[in-house]
Formats: C-alpha cells, sequence, structure tokens
C-alpha cells in the first residue's frame, strides 16, 4: 500500500496538526494543547473509525486548500460553520470523502465559526513529540504550523474499505447555537460577592479580538473581585474562567498554562467548550450556572451522540449539484451560493 | 490523611479536583501537597489521569467516565499520606546550579537596586546565597518556582510585563525565585542566567528537577557561564544533583 499524502496548496495562519491532547506532563508546566472545538474533532474522528489518540489538521479564519496525492485518502472533515470545496464545486459543510489523486479540497470560513477540522483515515503520520502529535506553537512542541508547500502522510487504510462520498449527519457541525455557556462554580467563588456573580449571570459578554488558542478575552460588566485579583498559583484545567485585575474574563482554552495566578470564578462546562471556541470576535454569549451533575449528563450524552454519528451515504455521481441535494432534503441550504 | 488540618476539595469544572492546604507560600503546605501527590502515585486510583503539584494544592485530573467527584474525595481521604510524607522527604534530592550575574545577563539588576535600595552586590549575594525549595513547575513547559527567596528582595511583579527574556534567565518577583526555560514576556525582573537546563527535551530526563527538591545556585564569571552553556547545548549535565 502506498503511502498516501495530503499536498498543502495553501494553509491559513494558525493551521496546525492537533490530537486529543498531550497528557501526564502537566506538572511541568506543558500544556495540553488538543482542539479548540473537541466535538467538531472527535465526530470527524469517529466517521472514519479513527483511533482515539489519531491525529487531524485544524483549520482556523485563513482557511486551508490540499490536494491528495500518491494513492485516494478517505477524508472526514466539518466543523465551524466553512465551507467546503472540491475542485471549486461545492460539497455539504460536513462530509466523508475519499479524495482521488490530484483532487483539490478546500475549505473557507462561512458566516459563523472559527475552527473546522479535516481527518484522514488511520490519522495524519507526523512526529510525536513527548507522548502526542498534538501542537504547542509557543514552546515549539509538536509539529511547526502548517504552511503552503508542506505535504502531510497518511496512515490510511486499505482500498476496499474506502466508501462511497457520504453525508455525516451531526447537527452540532453544520448549526450555529445561540444558547448560553453553562458554567460550573469554583474553585475561587468565594473569591466574589453574590453580586459579582449575579453579574456574570445577568449579562452578556462579547469575545475579544485578542484571544487566541490560549485564552479567549470576553468583556462586558466588570465582575468586582472581594478578596483582589491575585492567588498564589494554582492548577489550571481547559474551560476555567479567570477575571483578571480588570474585572474581566479570560477563558482558557485548548493552549492554557496548567497553572495560575489569577482567581477562577467558575468553568465552562465540557459540553459548551466547543461552542465557545467558535465564537467570534464581536460575537456575544451569555452564561447560566449549572449543577455538577447536570454537566456530567450533558458532557455524557454528547460523547454517546457523537459516537452514534452516522452517515449517509450518496448513491450519486460525484459533481452533484446544490439544488439535487436540496431536493432529497439532506442538507439545510447551508452552501450559499 | 490528617485529621489536624484536612484539606478543601474544590471542583475544577466536572474533569478536575482541586485539593487545597492553603493559600500561601508555605514549606508546611507544600510537604502536605507534596505527601498526597506521592500516595497517589503509589496508590493507583481509578480514574485519575494525572496530577499537578502546586504551592499550595494538588489538581487531580480525572476521567468523569471512570470516577465522581465524591468517590475521589473518599479515596483520597482514606489515603495514609503520613507514610508517604517520609519516604518521599528521605527521596528529596539538593541540586547545584551555576548562575552567573554578569552586567549582559542581569538586564534588570539596576533596577532592581534601585527599586529596593540596595547596591548590585548585596542583591547577587542574597539570592546567590539562598537555599531554595522547588515548589512547582508552570507558565511554560520547565519554569521552574522557587521559594525561599531572601525577604529583603521582595519586589512587586511589574505592572505590564517586558519583553521575553533568553533561555535560563533568573527572574524574581512576588517574594519567589524563578529560572525560566522558553524566551515568554514576563512581568518579573532579571537578575542573571544559569547555563543549565531546566527543560531539555533530548534528555532522558527532560525536566531537570522535581517539586520537593532543594536548590542553591553557584555563582560564576561570564567565560565559565560561556563554556558551561556550551556543555549543555552538547546534551553534557550542567548542575549536579547530591541526595540529602
Amino acid at each position: 500500500m502506498m503511502t498516501a499524502e495530503l499536498e498543502v496548496i495553501r494553509a491559513g495562519a494558525g493551521t496546525t496538526i492537533q490530537d486529543r491532547g498531550r497528557f501526564l506532563l502537566r506538572r511541568y508546566g506543558v500544556t495540553p494543547s488538543g482542539p479548540m472545538d473537541w466535538t467538531a474533532f472527535q465526530t470527524v474522528q469517529h466517521v472514519l473509525g479513527n483511533a482515539e489518540d489519531a491525529a487531524a489538521i485544524e483549520i482556523g479564519i485563513g482557511g486551508i486548500e490540499v490536494a491528495a496525492s500518491g494513492g485516494p485518502i478517505e477524508v472526514a472533515f466539518g466543523g465551524g460553520g466553512f465551507i467546503w470545496t472540491r475542485n471549486d464545486k461545492p460539497l455539504a459543510p460536513a462530509m466523508r470523502i475519499t479524495l482521488h489523486p490530484g483532487e483539490r479540497l478546500a475549505a473557507k470560513p462561512g458566516a459563523w465559526g472559527a475552527f473546522a477540522y479535516l481527518a484522514a483515515a488511520g490519522g495524519f503520520d507526523t512526529p510525536i513529540d513527548m507522548g502526542s502529535r498534538a501542537t504547542h506553537l509557543r514552546s515549539r512542541i509538536g509539529s511547526p504550523m502548517i504552511h503552503d508547500g508542506d505535504r502531510v502522510s497518511t496512515f490510511g487504510k486499505p482500498q476496499q474499505d474506502l466508501h462511497a462520498d457520504a453525508l455525516i449527519d451531526a447537527p452540532w457541525l453544520v448549526e450555529h447555537s445561540d444558547q448560553p455557556m453553562r458554567v460550573l462554580l469554583g474553585p475561587q467563588d468565594d473569591y466574589f460577592a453574590t453580586e459579582a456573580i449575579a453579574v456574570l449571570f445577568s449579562s452578556p459578554f462579547a469575545l475579544e479580538a485578542a484571544s487566541d488558542r490560549m485564552a479567549y478575552r470576553l468583556s462586558g460588566a466588570k465582575i468586582e473581585h472581594a478578596l483582589g485579583f491575585n492567588i498564589v498559583s494554582d492548577g489550571i484545567a481547559l474551560g476555567a474562567i479567570q477575571i483578571g485585575g480588570d474585572g474581566q474574563l479570560l477563558v482558557l482554552m485548548a493552549d492554557h498554562q496548567p497553572t495560575g495566578g489569577y482567581p477562577k470564578i467558575g468553568y465552562i462546562i465540557r459540553a459548551d467548550i466547543g461552542r465557545l471556541a467558535q465564537m467570534r470576535p464581536g460575537e456575544a454569549c451569555r452564561f447560566v450556572p449549572c449543577s455538577m451533575e447536570k454537566a456530567r449528563t450533558e458532557l455524557f450524552a454528547l460523547e454517546e451522540k457523537i459516537a452514534a454519528t452516522s452517515c449517509k451515504e450518496l448513491k450519486i455521481a460525484a459533481g452533484f449539484s446544490t439544488e439535487l441535494l436540496r431536493s432529497i432534503n439532506l442538507i439545510d441550504g447551508v452552501v450559499d451560493l | 490523611m490528617s485529621a489536624l488540618h484536612p484539606p478543601r476539595f474544590l471542583p475544577a469544572g466536572e474533569t478536575a479536583l482541586v485539593v487545597e492546604y492553603g493559600r500561601t507560600i508555605d514549606p508546611g503546605i507544600h510537604d502536605k501537597v507534596l505527601a498526597l501527590d506521592s500516595a497517589i502515585g503509589s496508590a493507583k486510583i481509578d480514574g485519575i489521569i494525572e496530577t499537578v503539584p502546586t504551592y499550595r494544592s494538588l489538581l487531580v485530573h480525572f476521567d468523569p467516565r471512570a470516577t465522581t467527584p465524591e468517590a475521589l474525595i473518599d479515596q483520597l481521604n482514606r489515603l495514609d499520606t503520613t507514610a508517604a510524607a517520609q519516604s518521599s522527604s528521605r527521596k528529596a534530592r539538593r541540586w547545584r546550579v551555576p548562575v552567573c550575574y554578569a552586567p549582559e545577563l542581569a538586564e534588570d539588576l539596576a533596577e532592581v537596586a534601585d527599586a529596593l535600595s540596595l547596591t548590585q552586590e548585596r542583591i547577587i549575594s542574597l539570592h546567590a546565597n539562598a537555599l531554595y525549595r522547588v515548589y512547582m513547575y508552570g507558565f511554560a513547559p520547565g519554569f521552574t518556582f522557587l521559594g525561599g527567596l531572601p525577604e529583603e528582595l521582595a519586589i512587586s511583579r511589574r505592572p505590564a510585563p517586558r519583553p521575553p527574556a533568553p533561555e535560563g534567565s533568573l527572574l524574581i518577583a512576588g517574594g519567589q525565585a524563578l529560572i525560566t526555560t522558553i524566551a515568554m514576556p514576563t512581568g518579573w525582573y532579571v537578575i542573571g542566567q544559569t547555563p543549565a537546563r531546566m527543560f531539555d527535551p533530548a534528555r532522558a530526563q527532560p525536566f531537570l528537577v522535581d517539586a520537593g527538591d532543594e536548590l542553591v545556585f553557584e555563582q560564576i564569571d561570564l567565560a565559565a557561564f560561556e563554556a558551561l552553556r556550551r556543555e549543555a547545548a552538547a546534551g553534557n549535565p550542567i548542575a549536579i544533583c547530591e541526595t540529602v
């Protein structure tokens, strides 16, 4: 079996290889990294039957264009409302397809969202660094950022297992949700008066442009500290909401430091962190409190939904039109021509 | 666990539990963190992925499918941390780390001298002759946080960060001392540099020290610094470890 590769024709800034994350080294100051939207990442990996530790490509607002080379590659893509095309012909926003050698697959941002994922059958064969293929650009751990001209190998799978093109049946990949973000209070919620916590849950907060894979800055009504804005450093996990000296929110995302010195009023629940990651600067959201029990059941329910994701194979020749897709009611007008 | 000073158990989302022994930098509090960390390491509790020791708490990362916060608290409460504390103190190590305070390597020394109304010589003497404890890693891979900085050197963090300090910088702020690895902007003050690599991905043990280790500095001149830096680049050990 020849090793198939994706040739990167064009990659927007911030395109990186990510696997589920780099664990067991947080005690040494190593961030776990991994995907910004784990739900989209896991969904596209699942429909390819990839192992839990497989690596995929995380695509940002700059989009991407790739071609298959060395053999056909089964890929799955979706997330963040991105618009996908094959050889410039429209595709649905979340699909599993076979990309034949020379065929070009491109993604650009759509009306909403910030991150899309491109997975390949078997996962991407990139170097393992400190136990993981996840990328942390700032500490230069993992692969460098993906650039124009790069070639990314895939592990692949036997040809006879390749499927016909299929739509991924996963509404969370293609629908923009306006639902509030749910928050588990603690561990430093006692650093805030009841009134300050009430402000968190009664005001809109907008994403600032100065946001990145490490942290999302959200501004809105000021959250007053009751016990000052410094704590002696303690541990941090994904989704922590730090309140800085300015009373504004800093939500710690995939590239968060494992420890920090600002009070954490609460955590975005895991089930909602992907939706938060898909916000764009200027977009606003609200927060609501959530119990531990509900946070857990929501997480398990979402994981189960992802694990049950199915694909609807299209028994139509390649090059089907949007009209055709609409007419068989398989997409909901998400491709805008 | 000791009934005299029970820790607080605090949620950090659905997948991590904070075991908090205090809110200050204190060797006694830190000993408890390390004792629990060591006990968990030996116990093999279902669902625990990894633990992160900090100055005054242990963050326990767990798989929410494999366990619950309540079950975890119950199991942690039943661990015998006193035995672990004794055995982990037997294994404590003391590192001797060469450091250089030449002006080229100590960009903020004059600023600190000014702020604290001390001579540069006095600052160097205080910093170089202290006995430090490694409290934790944090902020970036291999950034080593030390306690034991003499009180005379207490200077508040900068109101705004200064440009990145080079690898191996010796930083002070807020009563703490820090040895850096990757170049990052910082709100601390650069008063020297070490040729030793706290983090070297090429090394069999990429991270040099462990939380709880002792650390002392050995002052060297610029020529020795350059020589040792070449040694470090070649992968040769620079810091010396003694068992205490």
